[in-house]
Parts: structure tokens; C-alpha cells; sequence
């Protein structure tokens, strides 16, 4: 595949990570959703070093107990090299003296696959039974002394959010052993491979088809991931047979819930519930509400004047200095007010909710629901996950598109992200800017924007060779999140907003002021006066906004609220701004995810629709003498031109190859 | 007959899965040849969820439509 070019594997030996001394590494695994990060905090305490995976998006996170280094990993349901996940999963327990698996007693015929896959690494492992609550509650009885026996290691009982078993995890994980390998057949085979490479784990892994161990090695790819992934199938089919009773349970609440979120007829209803939630709450009370009180009385009312007046005492206001750092455009005065009064208390707000999207368990559950539609733009319902990351932070969401099963996946979803996928600062000025404008301008606003997405997505399903890969997920169960977790992540997440976006905000700010003083500024306002006042109808002073908007996005969005604007003209720049350029930071990260030359295409691509789409909007409204007849009218145009496409270019069965 | 055509409600058994990286996947979720599922969802022209011992698994249109299927018990 691709992603062997990139060269995206890195032995956990060599991270660029200082690890402490230590005497052993003992590492937490486990699924996804399992409750790992409780065992984690509870056995590192405060002191957490977190560090990123050399080419991931992905931290790990390790600190001490004892003598012991304690190590996180992603959660996984095997540890191959489907995913960046199951990479870095893969080389941390092959480099494990110890593995604490965690696993949910709920959903024991899932996760004992990768119980029994890390026990046939050799590595010596303790299982957590954890969430016997819920699995009793669910009528689901559990043979604990059976199940220790049929995999040889010792299990410990748990249920984590009530603190059960966390002290005996503490002081029992030393009892770790060897396990029983899934078969004879295969410990034979471990057996012998394990001649060629380093250790049982790597030879298993090379039994299974890992190219990049085998290509370590200089041996030959032994595919039996079929033969040894059925084996180790059977053995747990038999376990669970011989371990777990059922007796009939009623459905709680948590379940009629789910049940509802994923069927067509009341899982939409629900969604657009959720997102009218979100949006009245950053609409309204953080945007307005929350924004009025930090960007006007504070900044403007008093940070401003204050910052002001202590400079003028020691710089001449006319000068060079002072106009960089306190004027119009200046670095102390703009550049601080967007960041901090402005954006921050947006950004806040929105990784509120996308951190209790991804810890409820929501997220899967709309990859259900949007699947057919991302089907016909050369996705499926995964790629939602980029989209909705996407509106906290798009150059984030670039690299999770990773998570996409094919590279074509990945151009399209990249696109379509950069393209019209506004930001968490961005979109918080965007609706705060529209929530001002009426209900009429909003939903011309929202059917513009899905619009261009559905048809450039149809468009690049059409043009782009090659197949897309298909649904396959497990479906977590809901789960209501753990509030410090939230607010664990909304905060860290909008530290690495302030520390990303900062130094872009004051380089940019000085670009600014550096136009302004050359009259660059004023020269670039005549020279795209006919795109701003002539096709979109805004004064010239918008082009200002557009040259901040090609360093940042939000930087470009935060501009135009300076301009007095009247209800069409502020949709129309809304509009253009949407669908402008990604930020710098996207781009450059574009170009590492695909190629300079993709990158660059998108990037002139997205220029050019912005303000096709801006000026069309601008033009056909313009053609009714009342207004309201105007939107509408476009609407339908819109509607009807997204219908037509996806009429016209529709794959057929027939020509799917 | 394939899973595509399945009904909610309806109890079937696996006959086949397609090869490749997706019947590793599926191998690790439990579903693959030979086991029984519940339909627990289906959208029109859209995924399919099914549910196998309290998992609930969502398929893709295309792959349901790939994978060969028969009454259950």
C-alpha cells in the first residue's frame, strides 16, 4: 500500500523520546472504549509525559509507578498495520516486558481476540475483567477461574468508573504470566520463525503478514493471517462457549437510546437536534453573549486603551514601532483581541461538544447514519469523523484522514474538508456574524455551503480513478463521559489552538501593517476591486479580510467583522470566506499528506470556487428586486443543481470498475 | 442470498465473507463464515447494522451486498 512509501513505521525503539530510566516498560492495552485511561491515571498518578508518535497525530502517553514505566497505547481490535493505531499499539507491546489488557466483559468475543493476539506474542500479560457491572446488569454471568485457565494468565475483576479492582491492579499486575499460544500448530510455526527475527512477537507478526517486520528482517512476507486469525478465532468461539451464561435482560435506557440514534426515521431528528443544541449554544451564549463581554468590554473596553496609553508613554504614537505594536493591525492590539477575545472563547466551546461526541460514543453512530450520503461522494460514513474533527481544527482533520481505507479516500475527503469545512474559530465568527442576519439568510448560508459540498463530491467520486473502500465498524455503546475527561481535553485541545495559532496571528498581523504602511494594502483592495466590489458586491476595504484569510481562515473571518456590511453583503462574504483557502498551517500539512502538486491544486481550486460561489450567490440573488424572492429563488437553484449532478453523474453498477 | 436483501428481525447465518483485509477485520469483530447474526438495522440503499452476542457492527452497502448469507436458526 501507500502508505509503505511513506515510511510511517518507527520502531518504538527509536521515538524520539526520552523514556526515564526504568526497570521495566509495562504497557496498557486494549479496545477501544474499554476504560484504559482509568488503570492509566490511577497507576501514573499527576506526573504524565505525553509525547507524539513520530508521523501520527497520535500522543502516548507514559509515566512511573514504582520502578516501573508505565505505557498508554491507542486502542485496537488486533495489532497489525491496518492503522496508524494498531501501528504504534504493535510496536509498543513488542517492546513489553509486561501488558495489563484491559478488557470489556460487555463485549468478551470482541475483545479477547487481541488478548489472545498480544498472548501469542509471547509477552507475559494480565487481563482486567473490566465493566462486570454492566455485563451483570445485561444478564451476561462470566466464569472468571474458567477463563483464567483456558488463556493461563490470571484475570483481575474491575469496574473502573466505581474504582473496583483499581488498587488490585496496582498491586497484582506482577502476577503477569506467559499465556497459552492460540495453538499447537502455531507455536510450532513461532517456534521456527522465530530463528530468522528477534523475538516470538515479531515472528508472529511476520506469520501474520507484517511487511514492515519482515522487511526489517530481510525475510520473505509468510501470509497465514487468514489460517492463524481463523485459529485464534476458534479458540476464543470455544472459551466464550464454555465461560458466559445468558439469561434474558430488558433493554435500559442507554440501549432504547442507541437504538433510536441509528435508525433512519428518528436518528436524523436527533442529529439536527444536536446540532441546533450546538448551535444555539456557540451561536448565541458564546458568541454573543460570552464574545460581547471578552472581545468588547474587556479587550476593546479595557485591555486595548490601557495597552494603548501605557505605549504612547513610551513610543511616539506616530511612529514606525507603535503603529506595529498598538496600531489598526498592531500585534498587541489586533493580533491579542482576535486570539484571546475573540476566538479562544469560540474554540472553547466548540471542543466542548466534539469532546463529548467522542467520548459518548456519537460519533460511530453518525457514521451510520451519513454513510449512504458519503457513499455517493467516494466515502463512507467513517470519513464523517475527519468532517466533524474538521470543525475543531481542519489541519487536524487532514492528518485523521488516515483513518480512510484507501488513498482515493483521502484526496477526496481532504478536499472536500479544506474546501468547505469551516473551522471551530472560524465557524464561531461565522455564526456569530449570521445568527445577527435572520432566519432566511442562514438557511441560504447552510444550502450554499452543503451544496458545493455535494456537488464537488459527486463531481470527485466521478473524476478520481479507483474504488472506495467500505463501512465496516464496531459500534461502541453509549456511554455518558466522564466530565473531568471533557474538560481535560476541551482544555488541552484549545492550548495547542493558542499555541498553533498565535504566532500565526502576530506574523500575520505584521504582514498586515507592513501593507498598510508600503500602501501594498491599498494597491491590493484597487487591484481585486473588481472581484470585491464588482462580482461580490462588498467594499473594496473586504480584500483586507481575504489577504488575512490566506494566512488563517478565522484570521480573515475575524476581519470582516470590522466592516459595516448589510445583510446580503455579510452572507456573500461569509460565503466567500467559507470556501477560501485553508490556512497555512493546512496546507502545509496538505502537503505532506498528499503531494506539493495535489496540495497546490486544491489550494487554486478552492480560490477560484470561493468566489465563483460568493459572486453567483451575490448575482442571482440580485436578480429579483425583493430580496426574500432572491433567496429563495437561489435555493432552488442550488437544490435543483445538486439533484441534476447527482443525477448526470451517477456511477452505475455497471461501470463501478 | 446476500446480506444487502436481509430484514431487521431476521436471524442469518454467514456462508460467506470477501477476502482480503476486510475478512481480517471481520475475523476480529467475530463475524465471518459459519456465524449467526441478528439484523438489527437497515437503511434503505444505505449500511446495515447487525448484532452478534451485545455488539452491535454497522457494513456497508456494498460489502453487505458482497457477503453470502442463509436462514439462521
Amino acid at each position: 500500500m501507500e502508505e509503505k512509501k511513506k515510511n510511517i513505521h518507527s520502531h518504538f525503539g527509536d521515538i524520539k523520546i526520552n523514556l526515564p530510566p526504568h526497570k521495566r516498560k509495562v504497557v496498557l492495552a486494549g479496545n477501544p472504549n474499554v476504560g484504559k485511561s482509568v488503570f492509566f491515571n490511577a497507576l501514573t498518578g499527576l506526573y504524565v509525559d505525553v509525547s507524539n508518535y513520530p508521523g501520527t497525530t497520535l500522543d502516548i502517553s507514559y509515566g512511573k509507578y514504582n520502578e516501573d514505566l508505565i505505557i498508554d497505547t491507542p486502542g485496537v481490535y488486533g495489532i497489525s498495520s491496518f492503522n496508524d493505531e494498531e501501528k504504534i499499539a504493535r510496536d509498543v507491546i513488542l517492546e513489553a516486558d509486561l501488558v495489563i489488557n484491559i478488557v470489556d466483559a460487555v463485549h468478551l468475543e470482541r475483545d479477547l481476540f487481541l488478548t489472545q493476539q498480544i498472548i501469542d506474542t509471547g509477552v507475559p500479560v494480565v487481563v482486567v475483567l473490566n465493566m462486570l457491572d454492566e455485563a451483570s446488569a445485561k444478564g451476561i454471568y462470566i466464569d472468571i477461574d474458567l477463563l483464567g485457565d483456558l488463556l493461563d494468565v490470571p484475570i483481575i475483576k474491575a469496574v473502573a468508573v466505581k474504582g473496583k479492582g483499581v488498587e488490585k491492579v496496582k498491586n497484582e499486575y506482577n502476577r503477569a504470566r506467559v499465556g497459552k499460544i492460540s495453538s499447537n500448530e502455531l507455536e510450532m510455526e513461532l517456534t521456527e520463525m522465530q530463528k530468522k527475527v528477534a523475538s516470538k512477537g515479531e515472528a508472529l507478526l511476520v506469520l501474520e503478514g507484517d511487511k514492515y517486520i519482515a522487511e526489517k528482517h530481510g525475510i520473505p512476507i509468510e501470509n497465514k493471517r487468514d489460517e492463524i486469525y481463523l485459529s485464534r478465532r476458534k479458540k476464543i468461539n470455544d472459551i466464550i462457549g464454555h465461560v458466559i451464561t445468558h439469561s434474558d435482560n430488558k433493554e435500559n435506557f442507554r440501549e432504547k437510546l442507541s437504538t433510536l440514534m441509528l435508525k433512519e426515521s428518528t436518528g436524523f431528528p436527533i442529529l439536527f437536534f444536536v446540532l441546533y443544541l450546538m448551535y444555539k449554544f456557540i451561536g448565541d451564549i458564546v458568541a454573543q453573549d460570552i464574545v460581547g463581554f471578552t472581545e468588547e468590554t474587556v479587550m476593546e473596553g479595557i485591555y486595548q486603551p490601557f495597552i494603548v496609553n501605557l505605549f504612547s508613554k513610551i513610543l511616539n504614537p506616530d511612529s514606525m514601532a507603535s503603529f506595529f505594536l498598538v496600531g489598526e493591525y498592531g500585534v498587541l492590539t489586533m493580533a491579542i483581541t482576535y486570539v484571546f477575545g475573540l476566538l479562544l472563547p469560540l474554540v472553547l466551546g466548540f471542543y466542548l461538544f466534539l469532546s463529548f461526541f467522542e467520548d459518548s460514543g456519537y460519533l460511530p453512530r453518525l457514521a451510520v447514519l451519513t454513510d449512504r450520503v458519503l457513499s455517493r461522494m467516494g466515502l463512507n460514513g467513517r470519513a464523517v469523523i475527519p468532517f466533524i474533527l474538521g470543525l475543531g481544527c481542519v489541519t487536524l482533520a487532514t492528518i485523521v484522514t488516515r483513518l480512510l481505507g484507501s488513498s482515493r479516500e483521502r484526496k477526496i475527503a481532504v478536499f472536500l474538508l479544506v474546501l468547505t469545512i469551516p473551522c471551530s474559530a472560524q465557524l464561531g465568527v461565522i455564526i456569530g456574524m449570521l445568527s445577527g442576519l435572520g432566519a432566511q439568510y442562514i438557511l441560504l448560508y447552510v444550502v450554499t455551503v452543503f451544496s458545493i459540498l455535494a456537488i464537488s463530491g459527486t463531481v470527485l467520486n466521478r473524476i478520481i480513478p479507483g474504488e472506495s473502500t467500505d463501512l465496516l465498524i464496531d459500534i461502541p455503546p453509549l456511554r455518558m463521559p466522564g466530565i473531568e475527561n471533557i474538560f481535560k481535553k476541551t482544555f488541552n485541545k484549545s492550548l495547542a489552538f493558542i499555541k498553533e495559532a498565535f504566532p500565526i496571528f502576530v506574523f500575520g498581523a505584521l504582514l498586515i501593517s507592513i501593507m498598510e504602511v508600503t500602501n501594498f494594502l491599498t494597491a491590493v483592495q484597487d487591484m481585486f476591486a473588481p472581484v470585491t466590489t464588482g462580482l461580490l458586491n462588498l467594499p473594496k476595504e473586504a480584500a483586507t479580510a481575504f489577504v488575512m484569510g490566506i494566512i488563517r481562515r478565522d484570521f480573515g473571518a475575524a476581519g470582516l467583522t470590522e466592516l459595516n456590511l448589510d445583510p446580503m453583503s455579510t452572507l456573500v462574504a461569509l460565503i466567500t470566506i467559507t470556501l477560501f483557502v485553508p490556512c497555512i498551517a493546512t496546507v502545509l500539512v496538505m502537503f505532506k499528506e498528499l503531494s506539493k502538486k495535489e496540495g497546490a491544486i486544491i489550494w487554486l481550486t478552492t480560490f477560484i470556487v470561493a468566489f465563483l460561489a460568493g459572486g453567483a450567490v451575490n448575482k442571482l440573488t440580485a436578480l429579483f428586486s425583493k430580496e426574500a424572492t432572491g433567496i429563495w429563488f437561489t435555493i432552488g437553484l442550488l437544490i435543483m443543481a445538486v439533484i441534476l449532478t447527482g443525477k448526470i453523474l451517477e456511477r452505475k453498477k455497471g461501470n463501478l470498475k | 442470498m446476500h446480506l444487502g436483501e436481509a430484514k431487521v428481525g431476521e436471524i442469518l447465518e454467514i456462508v460467506s465473507f470477501p477476502e482480503g483485509d476486510v475478512k481480517s477485520q471481520g475475523i476480529r469483530f467475530g463475524i465471518d463464515s459459519g456465524e449467526n447474526i441478528y439484523v438489527a438495522q437497515v437503511f434503505k440503499n444505505g449500511p446495515i447494522v447487525i448484532r452478534k452476542s451485545n455488539q452491535e457492527i454497522a457494513i456497508g452497502r456494498k460489502l453487505a451486498e458482497k457477503i453470502e448469507v442463509r436462514k439462521g436458526r
